[in-house]
């Protein structure tokens, strides 16, 4: 079966303030899959996605060269409208960045800036939205709750619901777990491995064995470079390039 | 080797002498205006008309009044056009070489002499504009000299609230008013207000520039629009104490100062309990 592409760099190039962050990029991300960005510190894992929902375009400073696509379509051409992209490209932060307002406004935000009137409606997606990102359970009796009084785990999973209430069709997580202990990391793991099926998951990790084990692709990038991109299996058991088996075995970075 | 625990408490017992002094100094200032000027208060110094003559015939009430009036008059000027300024430097205006300039240019106004800010009303706003010697000339010209203050004060405020709450509402597809609406100003405000009142009460003691642009030592009645001039408590405690022949001038100077004191005071304070509330509330 010939897999849908979702998002296509070519020959993608972006600077910041007259540094190169991204040299040539060249990565095709599929539909309904998992896609794991590792690499070094400063290799241009972050800024790569965040080139994806134009959220580098905040910084003024920033030049980007090349294209990229999502479902074919130009996303740096003149009239795309950036709302309605980050509407579909919903995204995660490193750090948990709850809203200091309670955990039902939290995850209404997005619904709420799109003017939904229906009460109900947002009381229901609310619901469901916390239910796909398997925290429900834990806050459906304290939902007026200040979203600060939350577990750092929590949070995180708050984001993710918070994200998953527009619907988006992909979602970006930038190094989700590297706050959070093992317990809250295997919790956010096994979500992500469920909204796979709806949705294009692509997520920077700093973590190899979490990439090995939640990822079907895995892209090494190398100072703004795509070294190796391949299966994730493939790339673990079976590096082509000696920079990505001595970044995997451990013996750089 | 020397004790770097003696060396340590030289240095605390040294800071705890200064700390003591700076609040003896405050503490004796507060005290002594409190002591001589305590006397002449009473419900005829702070209900009743000025009696230029007889001074303890009357009372000061014009004076506040006026200084009251001219709070709330620049009030109205300044928060708002600092307030929104600050939103627009801080969230729209790019951060090029014309913002910095124009950034530099309004700390710089913070601290331009006051004086200055009152010849500046007296030819613009009393001549140019015809607006005469009036609490609305009085206003505009203690209006432009608070607007750098809090415009500062505003920005320090929207800084305040972490980058990542902008972030994390972008993402979610919201535009920039929307943000800023929604998830910048609500954090922000309490502290834009209170640094704006702080600005405002220190408007409220300024004496020379209001000398300059209507404010008048003795006046038989109240201004009763913002085209009259008006008598101001700072201003009235300063011909109290260098111009006036009665012997019970400088206690009613004194008193007039406790006056001022006890009206900041209050400003103050609420500002205080307004950001003590906040905090409470804040909490990343």
């Amino acid at each position: 079966m010939q897999e849908e592409i979702k998002i296509e760099f070519k020959d993608t190039n972006f600077w910041y303030n007259s540094k190169q962050i991204l040299v040539d990029i060249n990565l095709k991300i599929y539909s309904n899959k998992i896609t794991a960005l590792i690499g070094p510190s400063g290799c241009g894992k972050s800024t790569l996605i965040r080139c994806i929902n134009r959220m580098n375009n905040l910084i003024p400073i920033s030049k980007i060269g090349g294209k990229i696509s999502y479902n074919n379509e130009d996303i740096y051409e003149k009239n795309t409208d950036v709302i309605e992209l980050r509407k579909k490209i919903g995204m995660v932060f490193q750090k948990p960045n709850p809203f200091p307002m309670s955990i039902f406004d939290n995850v209404a935000y997005g619904l709420r800036i799109q003017n939904m009137r229906d009460k109900n409606k947002v009381k229901q997606i609310v619901k469901e939205s916390l239910e796909k990102a398997n925290l429900w359970d834990e806050v459906k009796d304290r939902l007026n709750l200040s979203a600060f009084r939350l577990s750092g785990g929590q949070q995180q999973r708050l984001c993710i619901a918070r994200a998953l209430a527009i619907d988006p069709d992909i979602i970006l997580l930038d190094e989700p777990c590297s706050a959070l202990d093992p317990l809250a990391t295997a919790k956010i793991e096994s979500l992500l491995k469920k909204l796979k099926n709806e949705r294009t998951i692509i997520i920077v990790t700093h973590n190899m064995h979490q990439a090995r084990r939640i990822s079907d692709y895995t892209c090494y990038l190398l100072n703004g470079k795509v070294i190796e991109y391949s299966g994730t299996a493939e790339m673990f058991d079976n590096p082509k390039n000696k920079l990505t088996k001595d970044y995997i075995n451990g013996e750089f970075g | 080797m020397v004790n770097e625990y003696v060396r340590q408490n030289i240095y605390f017992i040294l800071f705890r002498i200064a700390t003591f002094l700076s609040v003896a100094v405050l503490l004796f200032i507060l005290l002594y205006i409190l002591k001589e000027g305590i006397g002449v208060i009473d419900t005829k110094f702070l209900t009743s008309m000025w009696s230029h003559r007889e001074i303890t015939e009357g009372g000061i009430f014009p004076a506040i009044i006026g200084t009251i009036f001219l709070a709330i008059g620049v009030s109205i000027i300044s928060i708002p056009f600092g307030i929104c300024t600050a939103i627009y430097l801080n969230e729209y205006a790019k951060e090029n070489l014309l913002t910095r300039t124009i950034k530099l240019a309004i700390r710089n106004l913070a601290g331009v002499p006051s004086i200055v800010y009152g010849i500046f009303g007296l030819s613009f706003f009393v001549f140019f504009l015809k607006l005469g010697g009036s609490l609305i000339a009085a206003s505009l010209t203690l209006g432009c000299m608070t607007l750098p203050w809090i415009i500062t004060a505003s920005e320090e405020s929207l800084k305040a609230v972490p980058h990542s709450f902008r972030e994390g509402s972008f993402a979610l597809g919201a535009t920039k008013w929307q943000t800023i609406r929604k998830n910048v100003l609500p954090h922000s405000f309490g502290g834009m207000l209170t640094g704006s009142i702080l600005g405002i009460s220190r408007a409220m003691g300024e004496t020379a520039p209001i000398i300059m642009v209507g404010a008048t030592f003795f006046m038989g009645y109240l201004p009763s629009s913002p085209f009259d001039k008006f008598m101001a408590l700072p201003y009235h405690l300063f011909i109290l104490a260098t111009q006036h022949s009665s012997p019970y001038a400088r206690e009613y100077a004194l008193g007039t100062s406790l006056v001022l004191i006890a009206l900041i005071f209050m400003l103050n304070s609420g500002v205080f309990i307004l950001r003590y509330k906040l905090r409470k509330k804040k909490e990343w």
